[in-house]
Order: structure tokens, then C-alpha cells, then sequence
């Protein structure tokens, strides 16, 4: 075997391996879904949908639930996807290169890796007691913005660093400002980027039920929020409150909404990945 | 039999009683405006345990009282006191007793409280299927393999009974931080919150059941409905407290052994905590009285096993007088 032959069978040994790696995560994945699709897809009707919670698994429903949990989305984008986008921006366009900025870019990152009951704490404390917003939406809301705020900083920043440098001189050299250069083609350039971030965030946000359990999101909530100012379930809570349960019927009801869940979070990624090639298509440079 | 015949006077009275309270309700609802025109919101949260019951009642109380809007949270025991010794909650549901730290904390904060037993629990002790040698197990056994200086000591089943066969002991409980912890710590060690560390602890008893069914060797701990919902795939080992004036021998948990007090010490009170200030609401004594009316047979239908009617009927006159007493003051 000569050294060329040798060389060919590493590269193909590693290609397999990493269809292999690729795979393994598909296929956990897929089990996953197979599994909760066959225990919970008959429990999902119109009336699970529409029905309160109940003590009886077979009448229980998720309608204050899902509600909550899309009142929770919407908040929490409006508040935490013009903080971080700016954040990004400032950071990447507008600071200089000083100590501070060094020490703050750091502790984005390392904000990012704080585990999410942490903010739940700090969102109790800042917003539940000292706001006085107890255990309302708009408390649930601005904690979980906190929590996805790192990870849209974190991507815009990295956004923003691949729109090439000749785009930003050009717009000077036409007697462009800095925030004219910002708006009309930087953001403009790394807007697809930017809404990876934002999906990724959002996934990270629909999932979680810690912070929300320690600022006071209820398990039995029989109305449906009308302001922000309400309180409020979520479907994660209610997932986490029926697998505990000894009853296996309602083992079945976590499965029929851990499916609409999905759903939600496979929806919201649908309207961002088409709004993000939609964009993408009209930047040409 | 004796017993039998007496749950089901107690069941005659109880029907009775209630078809009798019903058409009372209704004679009140037309005459002076009664449950079904109180507004306003009730706020409890506390123990996952409690939990189901109380969501039980409220889901009926809405039939009630349609306008009254109930929310119950899952803080579990220790955040549900915190919350409730601040003012913030009307009701918490409790797992265990408040406190003496958390009773002054409401103190400070000038709430006064009662307490109200609403149904039992009993932490039933589990074997795999297959372990034959388990017959029963005496509290002090439970206590030599549980206890802090069993840590890294006690490991396998002959060292705790001699007959027992030489094989590893591999040992499931509740997580420290819930309520069930400790009571099973104050009524087998004899200290709350004190136990070995090296055993497999969960807060969520399916996973312990899960735990104990795959696991020939294993022994755990769990509240009565997790074992009842998964009886084939358990065993549960009667437990003997060594005193004969609360029924003889080994006693296994069940309804009855619970009820009357014979399942010792692992059986356990649950109870819900009404704020004072909140017992001058009518809407909150309405719903108080209301649990209190129905928690027998809603504890049941969510897997608890309910008080003697007689106790129930005790803890309403308790309230009655706690809320009276409280509107006077203010």
C-alpha cells in the first residue's frame, strides 16, 4: 500500500465517522420523537386543546397552558430582541477596543453558561419582590429575557463581524454616518444571522420551566391571561407537573403536550427560517 | 368487619349530611346571594404532594363559586412557607408542619395562621418482585440501614438481619429537599433532614419507582399512590414500629391500616395553611369550608387516603371559630 493509498483510506475512515456522529444524534432524536409521537398523538384532540386543567387525566386540557406560553414568547421578544440586537451592535460597531470592553465580552459569554434556575432566582428577587410584578407574565417575561439575552448578543456580535469590511468603507466613502452605515447595510447584511440567534434563543426560552417554577408560575391556573400583568402557566410546568404524577394517564397527557410544544417551538423556527431566507436573498453585494 | 360496618355508617351519615348541606347551599343561594355571586382570587401554592388535591378541589369549586379565580403553584413545602409567611399567598400546602424558623418569619410579618390536616399519606417501603427474603422489616432495621453513620458502612442486606442473604443493598429515597425527606427522616432516624447520603435520591417518585422495579436489590420509600398505580411491578414490605398497642406485628400499608392509625410511623398528615387575613374573605372561608366538605373523597380519587369524616367535621368547626375570630379583630 503506498503512502496516496493510505492517505485515501484515513480520509475515507474519517468520513465515515462523521456520517456515524451525525447520525447518532438524528437517531436519539428520532427514538425520541417516535416514542412520545405513539404514546401522546391519540390524546391530542380539539378538547385538549380547549379544556382546563382537570384532576381526571382524560378531561384535563392545556388551553391555559399553551396561552401562557405563547403571552411568554411575545413578551419576551419584545423585550429581549431590541436589548440584544443593540448590545450586539454597540459592542461590535461602537466600542473601543478598551479593558472594559474586553471584561464585559467576556462576561456575555460566560452568561451564556449560567444555568437558567440562577436567573430564575435573580428574576424572583429584581422583579418578583423588588418591581412588585410577583408572579405575573411580564416577571416570567423579563427573566427569560434575561436568560436568552447572552445568546442574541453572543450570535449579532458574530453576525456582524462577517459582513465585510469593504461594505462599511464604501458607505463612508459615500459621506455615510455611522448609524446610517449601521442601518442601511450593516444590519441589513448580517440580518440572517442575526435570526439564528433568535431562534436558537426562543428554543432555549419555550423549553424552560426552572426560573419560571422559582418566580411563581403556577401549575393550575383556570383563566387564560389577559394582560401582562396576569398570572400564568406554561406548557413546560404543566409537562413537568404531569410526569410526576402516579397515574399513568396523565404520563400520556405529558406526552400529548410535550407534541404541542414541539410544534410551537418547529412553528416559531419555520417563520424565522423562512423570514431569514426570504432576507438573505435580497442582500447582494 | 367491624370497621367495614363503620365507614359505611360513617358513609350513610356523610351522604346524608351532605344532600342535606346541598339543599341548605341552595336555599341560601336564592335568599341571600350565597357562593355562586362571591368574586375575587384565592392564591395557594406550596407542596407538589398536596397538589393534586388541592387542584381537585378547586376544579369543583368552580362549579361553585364561577366568579372565585383559584390558582395553585408548586413551590414545594419550603417555598410555599416562605411565600406564606410573607403575606404574599392566602393558602400553602404543606407536606410537614411549619417550621418553628418559618413560624417566626409569619410572626415577624404579624400573619397569624391555623393549620388544617386534610388527608394522609403513607410512605409505603418497597422491595423488587423478586426479593423473597423481605417479609417485614422492624422501624429500628430502618433505621440502622438509613441513618448518617451508615454511610459507606451498611452495604449489604445481612448486616442488617443476619438471615438476610449476602448480597449488596442498594437503597432509593426521596431528595433532600422535599417535604417527604423529612418526615421520613423525623419518623425513621428520629432527626429531620438527617440520613446516609450514598443512596439514589429522587424528587420525583416515578423515577424511583423505576428505580426499584429493575433493581433485584433495591429498597426505597414512596408516597402510597405511586405504589398503588404499580403494584405488579412492586413489593411492599409491612412495617413492624414494635408496639403492640398500635396494632401487632408487621403492618402493611393500606386504606384502612392508614386511617386508624396502625400503619405507624410512616404514615403522615398533609395539610393546607390558611393566612388569618385571608380567612376574614368570604370567598376564601367558603373555599376553605368547601375543601374541607369534599377532601375525603377528591383525596381518594387523586390516590390519598382520607381522614375519619369525624375529623373533618372537627377541623371545620376549628376554622370556623379561627375565622370568626379573625373578622371580630378587624
Amino acid at each position: 500500500m503506498t503512502n496516496a493509498d493510505k492517505n485515501r483510506l484515513k480520509d475515507k475512515a474519517f468520513q465515515v465517522f462523521g456520517v456515524f456522529c451525525t447520525f447518532i444524534g438524528l437517531v436519539v432524536l428520532a427514538i425520541f420523537l417516535i416514542d412520545i409521537i405513539i404514546e401522546g398523538a391519540s390524546r391530542i384532540d380539539w378538547d385538549f386543546l380547549t379544556s382546563l386543567p382537570s384532576r381526571r387525566a382524560s378531561r384535563a386540557g392545556i388551553y391555559t397552558a399553551w396561552v401562557g406560553t405563547l403571552w411568554v414568547l411575545v413578551l419576551t421578544s419584545i423585550i429581549a430582541f431590541p436589548l440584544g440586537i443593540a448590545a450586539g451592535v454597540y459592542l461590535e460597531e461602537y466600542s473601543k477596543k478598551t479593558k472594559m470592553a474586553n471584561f464585559l465580552e467576556i462576561n456575555i459569554a460566560n452568561l451564556a453558561g449560567v444555568p437558567s434556575i440562577i436567573y430564575g432566582l435573580l428574576g424572583m428577587e429584581m422583579f418578583g419582590r423588588i418591581m412588585g410584578l410577583g408572579g405575573s407574565l411580564l416577571a416570567g417575561a423579563l427573566t427569560l429575557s434575561l436568560l436568552i439575552l447572552p445568546i442574541i448578543i453572543v450570535t449579532t456580535r458574530e453576525a456582524i463581524k462577517a459582513v465585510p469590511r469593504s461594505i462599511r468603507d464604501a458607505s463612508y466613502a459615500l459621506g455615510a454616518s455611522k448609524w446610517q452605515t449601521t442601518w442601511n447595510q450593516v444590519l441589513p447584511a448580517s440580518f440572517g444571522g442575526i435570526m439564528t440567534g433568535i431562534i436558537l434563543s426562543l428554543s432555549r426560552a419555550v423549553g424552560e420551566a426552572a426560573p419560571l417554577i422559582v418566580i411563581g408560575a403556577l401549575a393550575y391556573v383556570p383563566f387564560v391571561p389577559t394582560s401582562p400583568t396576569d398570572e400564568f402557566t406554561v406548557l413546560p410546568i404543566q409537562i413537568f407537573n404531569w410526569t410526576s404524577r402516579p397515574q399513568a394517564d396523565f404520563l400520556v397527557n405529558a406526552a400529548a403536550a410535550i407534541i404541542i410544544l414541539l410544534l410551537i417551538t418547529f412553528i416559531l423556527n419555520g417563520i424565522a427560517v423562512y423570514l431569514r431566507n426570504k432576507w438573505q436573498k435580497r442582500v447582494k453585494w | 368487619m367491624l370497621q367495614f360496618k363503620r365507614t359505611t355508617l360513617n358513609l350513610a351519615i356523610l351522604l346524608s349530611g351532605s344532600l342535606l348541606l346541598a339543599s341548605c347551599g341552595g336555599n341560601s343561594n336564592t335568599e341571600e346571594g350565597g357562593a355562586s355571586n362571591l368574586t375575587g382570587d384565592i392564591q395557594i401554592d406550596g407542596s407538589s404532594t398536596v397538589y393534586p388535591i388541592t387542584e381537585a378541589v378547586a376544579e369543583e369549586f368552580r362549579a361553585e363559586a364561577p366568579d372565585v379565580r383559584v390558582t395553585v403553584g408548586v413551590s414545594g413545602s419550603g417555598g410555599g412557607f416562605k411565600k406564606f409567611s410573607r403575606g404574599d399567598i392566602d393558602i400553602t400546602n404543606a407536606s410537614r408542619s411549619i417550621k418553628e424558623s418559618e413560624a417566626n418569619v409569619a410572626k415577624e410579618n404579624g400573619i397569624s395562621f391555623l393549620e388544617l390536616p386534610v388527608a394522609f399519606d403513607g410512605l409505603t417501603v418497597v422491595v423488587h418482585p423478586e426479593n423473597d427474603w423481605v417479609k417485614d422489616i422492624t422501624v429500628a432495621e430502618l433505621k440502622k440501614m438509613w441513618e448518617p453513620a451508615a454511610q459507606g458502612k451498611i452495604k449489604k442486606w445481612n448486616q442488617i438481619r443476619p438471615e438476610w442473604p449476602d448480597k449488596e443493598i442498594h437503597l432509593y429515597g426521596a431528595g433532600v429537599e422535599s417535604g417527604t425527606y423529612d418526615y421520613f427522616t423525623e419518623a425513621i432516624v428520629g432527626e429531620s433532614h438527617a440520613s446516609r447520603g450514598d443512596y439514589t435520591a429522587s424528587e420525583d417518585d416515578n423515577v424511583l419507582v423505576q428505580g426499584v422495579s429493575t433493581d433485584p436489590l433495591a429498597l426505597g420509600f414512596f408516597g402510597y399512590a405511586y405504589y398503588e398505580e404499580n403494584k405488579a411491578k412492586l413489593k411492599a414490605v409491612p412495617v413492624n414500629d414494635e408496639d403492640e398497642t398500635n396494632g401487632k406485628g408487621a403492618i402493611l400499608p393500606s386504606i384502612e391500616t392508614v386511617k386508624d392509625g396502625t400503619y405507624a410511623p410512616l404514615s403522615r398528615p398533609l395539610f393546607i395553611y390558611v393566612n388569618s387575613k385571608a380567612a376574614a374573605r368570604p370567598e376564601v372561608v367558603e373555599f376553605v369550608n368547601f375543601y374541607l366538605d369534599n377532601a375525603g373523597p377528591l383525596s381518594e380519587e387523586v390516590g390519598y387516603i382520607p381522614m375519619p369524616d369525624e375529623q373533618y367535621e372537627a377541623q371545620k368547626t376549628k376554622f370556623q371559630e379561627f375565622a370568626s375570630g379573625t373578622s371580630k379583630k378587624q
